[in-house]
């Protein structure tokens, strides 16, 4: 198992290698000069001039690219264009939001969607397996931003239940867990119907074998078979599911933040591109990068504690 | 309706006590698009304590539906009970309640399945899943029932079952995942075990030593075994009577040697000949040509009279019951006994 998250890592140097080279050349493709972003769009030539000589930016793509390199290796990210902070701190400041926020839309799309789809399987041809079906074929074909939308119009004008901008701080707090309530709910309605349908076909079949029999011919509940002999094993494909939605879900995560002006890595992701702030969308396409690669390995871990043949 | 011809009276029509077992007329059909197919259909036999009775007969025949029928794990949906009565000890466990049939299985009856490979839980360590079965039943505690689990493995012969109780099935081999098997079938003391094909899936060597195995343990717990087969050496070697089906019905029941001896049906004497025996004549049928009739068919004679080799116009148009020819040996054909026919 070690081995196995060591050859991981391992194996994502290059993946993250390429991602941060290919963010690199498209942010080459973004119009906009960084120059003109710092010293003003008045700033005579010169300036310009000079402020492209002092970064690098007259040096070719790929020069820059290894010199870029070269500092984040030594841990220095430069500096954004717009606030001057560090990158390091905006990005900082930007990473417990998004983790929240990915955390909270987990925390309850996957189980109800496990559960949803586990009564669907059970109950099959039922009136509650059809219900679960068609949600979760609307939740897999209603676009993200539409459904944020759906959420603000109804829950946070209609009804205004819940705030619908920005976050109200930490989760814990009152005002914290109102203001995640809707964006969370929202990214969370994406995954619901992929994990239930997902859940559904794999406790079907699962049911369908032998070790099933044998747990039914022990004389086990037929709650017991479900859930300890019936689940278990169909979870093993449910999260190498999650595994692979992982770039859905970040995708998702800065569609959802830019419209909950969530101030985590999506929105600032989306501000610097937006804005022409090279360091800092360079850095956020960095975390991005780390969070799949993250993601992935959770996945692995969970894959190896829920299938003993995955070790050794 | 002549398809529901009665069957001769249940060989313990004088029910004693030394009866276990007793399935009367089981019918199990399966509702599916095509039409009713009547997988069991009017099933009698019994067993004795602490004796093992053999079922054989071609594959589709209906021995599995039988056996998982008497657990009631026929999966209903389209599987259905059309009648019949599973008498247990003297009660119908087509009667009992969800949770009293719970009690049953893998209580006072244990379960072998054909495929070692999968009939274990992959993620489970074999411990636990021995453990489960205990506590369910017996309600002990963890560490008891793990030192139950550990002697359980012993017995079964399982080479060093104080580690080999924390692996997980992928780490045994067929022959000793089977004997994990038998080790959890055998976990509450049940009164009858069910073996359904348990050695087919293995190696010939490891065949015997399994099959070896069961007697073994049958003898020492006073186990009676109904052992699912479609080999006849397997009869033989390990029963004590034989219960011959075709096509969802039972053609032929004998103690062992009255079958072997003197076997009465056709389809009985045909499977023997396809089985080289020494000690056999087979100077009759080698094969049985033809095939098992399509399930769906309506057959208003006796099932197998398109293979028969001596059927007449009464075995088309009517179903032969089954008939006791000499006692404890029953027979359903027209035309038995045999002698004068060859
Ligand atoms: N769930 C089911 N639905 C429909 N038909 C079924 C079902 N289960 C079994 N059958 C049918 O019942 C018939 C008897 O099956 P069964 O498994 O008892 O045969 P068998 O004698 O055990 O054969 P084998 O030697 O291959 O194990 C088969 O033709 C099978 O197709
Ligand atoms: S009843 Fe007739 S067809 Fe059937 S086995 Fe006997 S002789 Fe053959
Ligand atoms: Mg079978």
């Amino acid at each position: 198992m070690i081995g196995q998250i060591a050859n991981r890592l391992i194996l994502s140097v290059p993946v993250l290698f390429g991602v941060l080279l290919l963010g690199f050349l498209l942010l080459q493709l973004v119009p906009g000069d960084p120059a003109v972003v710092i010293a003003g769009p008045a700033a005579p030539p010169e300036v310009l001039d000079a402020i492209r000589q002092e970064m690098g930016l007259d040096q070719p793509v790929m020069v820059q690219f290894w010199n870029y390199l070269a500092r984040v290796a030594s841990g220095d990210m430069g500096r954004s264009l717009i606030s001057n902070k560090t990158v390091l701190s905006e990005l900082g400041g930007a990473i417990i939001p998004t983790v929240e926020l990915m955390v909270a839309c987990l925390f309850w799309s996957i189980p109800l969607g496990i559960g949803m789809g586990t009564v669907a399987a059970v109950k099959r041809g039922s009136i509650a397996d059809r219900i679960v079906m068609a949600l979760s074929v609307g939740g897999v074909s209603l676009p993200i931003f539409f459904i944020c939308l759906l959420a603000i119009q109804f829950l946070g004008v209609y009804w205004p239940i819940f705030p619908f901008i920005g976050r109200g701080g930490p989760v814990w707090t009152y005002d914290g867990f109102m203001h995640i309530v809707l964006p969370a709910v929202s990214l969370g309605l994406i995954f619901i119907g992929p994990v239930a349908r997902m859940t559904r076909s794999s406790v079907l079949e699962v049911l369908k074998l032998d070790h099933v029999r044998t747990a039914r011919a022990k004389g086990l509940s037929e709650r017991a078979v479900i859930l300890r002999h019936a689940l278990r094993n169909a979870l093993i494909p449910v999260v190498t599911l999650v595994g692979l939605q992982a770039g859905y879900l970040l995708g998702g995560a800065i569609v959802t933040e830019t419209i909950f002006s969530w101030p985590g890595i999506g929105r600032l992701a989306v501000g610097a591109i937006l804005s022409s702030d090279f360091p800092v969308a360079q850095g956020t396409i960095l975390v991005l990068a780390l969070a799949f690669i993250v993601i992935n390995l959770i996945v692995d871990v969970l894959y190896a504690l829920l299938d003993p043949r995955v070790q050794g | 309706m002549s398809e529901t011809a009665t069957q001769a009276p249940p060989a313990t029509a004088a029910a004693t006590d030394d009866v276990l077992l007793d399935v009367r007329d089981l019918k199990v059909h399966f509702d599916t698009e095509a039409g009713t197919f009547r997988a069991v259909d009017g099933v009698s036999f019994s067993v004795k304590r602490g004796k093992t009775l053999g079922i054989v007969g071609e594959s589709g025949c209906g021995k599995s539906v039988t056996s998982s029928g008497i657990m009631r794990l026929v999966p209903m949906p389209p599987g259905r009970f059309a009648g019949g009565e599973v008498m247990f000890d003297g009660r119908d466990l087509l009667k009992l309640s969800e949770k009293e049939m719970r009690g049953m299985r893998g209580g006072r009856i244990g379960m072998i399945f054909q495929e070692p490979m999968t009939a274990l839980n992959p993620v489970y360590r074999i411990g636990d899943q021995i453990i489960e079965s205990l506590r369910v039943h017996s309600g002990l505690g963890r560490a008891a029932a793990r030192r139950r689990a550990i002697e359980l493995l012993d017995l079964v012969r399982l080479p060093s079952p104080e580690k080999r109780v924390d692996d997980f099935p992928h780490q045994l081999s067929g022959g000793q995942r089977q004997r994990v098997m038998i080790a959890l079938a055998l976990a509450n003391d049940p009164e009858l075990l069910i073996a359904d094909e348990p050695t087919t899936a293995l190696d010939v060597t490891i065949q015997a030593q399994i099959l070896e195995l069961m007697r073994d343990l049958s003898a020492r717990t006073g186990a009676a075994i109904v052992l699912i087969t479609h080999d006849l050496g397997v009869v033989a070697e390990t029963c004590d009577d034989v219960v011959v089906m075709y096509a969802g019905r039972v053609v032929e029941r004998a103690p062992v040697a009255a079958l072997f001896a003197a076997p009465q049906h056709p389809y009985t004497i045909g499977l023997m000949a396809a089985v080289p025996r020494l000690d056999i004549q087979s100077d009759r049928l080698e094969t049985i040509p033809g095939s098992v009739p399509p399930p769906y068919a309506k057959i208003d004679g006796c099932r197998f009279a398109s293979r028969c080799p001596v059927a007449t116009d009464q075995c088309r148009a009517e179903l032969p019951p089954l008939r006791e020819l000499a006692p404890g040996h029953s027979v359903a054909c027209w035309r038995a006994p045999l002698e004068d026919v060859a």
